[in-house]
């Protein structure tokens, strides 16, 4: 047990993560993604926010995944209808993410500070009975907000994809 | 949930950091190599989830609910981020029949 199950964790998020981006079909890309957000749905897991934990395999795993696979399914798409970039192009992709990378772990090795191991203080601020209570007085507004823009995300989603009735 | 909490105090900050930022890069790749706009829309996903899990681990750490309320508030715009996107791909496809995003360089201006 103990904290190398994080680790392990972590790696499993990486190595699907390579896989989504690596894989040929477009299909598997999007399996790959559903095993990725299991991975970061036991990390919340394990940093005890709950609410975010069900959130993330309700609307990820579920609502986004379950769309984007669809769409592939519905468009046809597979390994033969793949468009690919000439191999210079990928390797100059590769290597301005490396280059990215490096910048970034560079910056946060050499920050330092942040080595002393980690202390949950309040260990239950990610319980659902606590994140309503945050979600419901100081972030009333910005909540209701949401449901706005969610329902003038669906309106317009209906309206780009019909077809054009003339 | 002893355990659970057991679990964490071993791991510093600066792990969490590195792995969202080895998530975010490997995003980034996805969206510089790919031409599928399903696959470099997936790959702006790894890139809001690496977010999401580095506002998740700096809430925790500093005992704040704030952070984990954010994360539910990109969780609600990325649901609607991918339906309107969604949306526009098939509409492209529909006019191109194909969803290959070099096409699109008509776009420019």
């Amino acid at each position: 047990m103990s904290h190398s199950l994080f680790y392990l964790l972590s790696f499993i998020t990486l190595f699907f993560a390579l896989l989504v981006v690596f894989a040929k079909n477009p299909i598997h890309s999007a399996l790959y993604m559903v095993m990725t957000f299991f991975a970061i749905t036991c990390q919340y897991l394990i940093l005890n926010a709950q609410f975010l934990a069900i959130v993330n395999f309700i609307v990820y795993m579920g609502a986004i995944m379950v769309l984007i696979l669809f769409s592939i399914m519905f468009l046809n798409l597979n390994q033969a209808t793949e468009p690919q970039k000439s191999s210079l192009l990928k390797f100059a992709g590769v290597i301005s993410a490396g280059l990215l990378m490096l910048t970034l772990v560079g910056a946060i090795l050499k920050t330092g500070g942040g080595d002393v191991p980690f202390e949950l203080i309040k260990p239950d601020i990610g319980l659902v009975k606590n994140l309503g209570k945050v979600l419901f007085n100081e972030f009333l507004l910005p909540f209701e907000i949401a449901s706005v823009l969610l329902l003038s995300a669906m309106v317009g989603a209906v309206l780009l994809a019909k077809k054009d009735i003339n | 949930m002893g355990t659970v909490t057991q679990t964490i105090q071993a791991v510093p900050i600066n792990h969490y950091i590195l792995l969202a930022s080895l998530l975010f890069t490997i995003g980034v790749m996805g969206v510089l190599v790919r031409r599928n706009a399903i696959v470099i829309f997936m790959s702006i996903e790894l890139m809001l989830n690496a977010v999401n899990i580095l506002l998740a681990a700096f809430s925790a750490y500093r005992g704040d609910a704030s952070g984990q309320v954010f994360v539910f508030f990109i969780m609600a715009v990325a649901a609607a981020e991918v339906a309107v996107g969604l949306a526009i791909i098939v509409m492209i496809y529909r006019n191109t029949r194909s969803i290959d995003i070099n096409i699109l360089n008509k776009l420019k201006g």
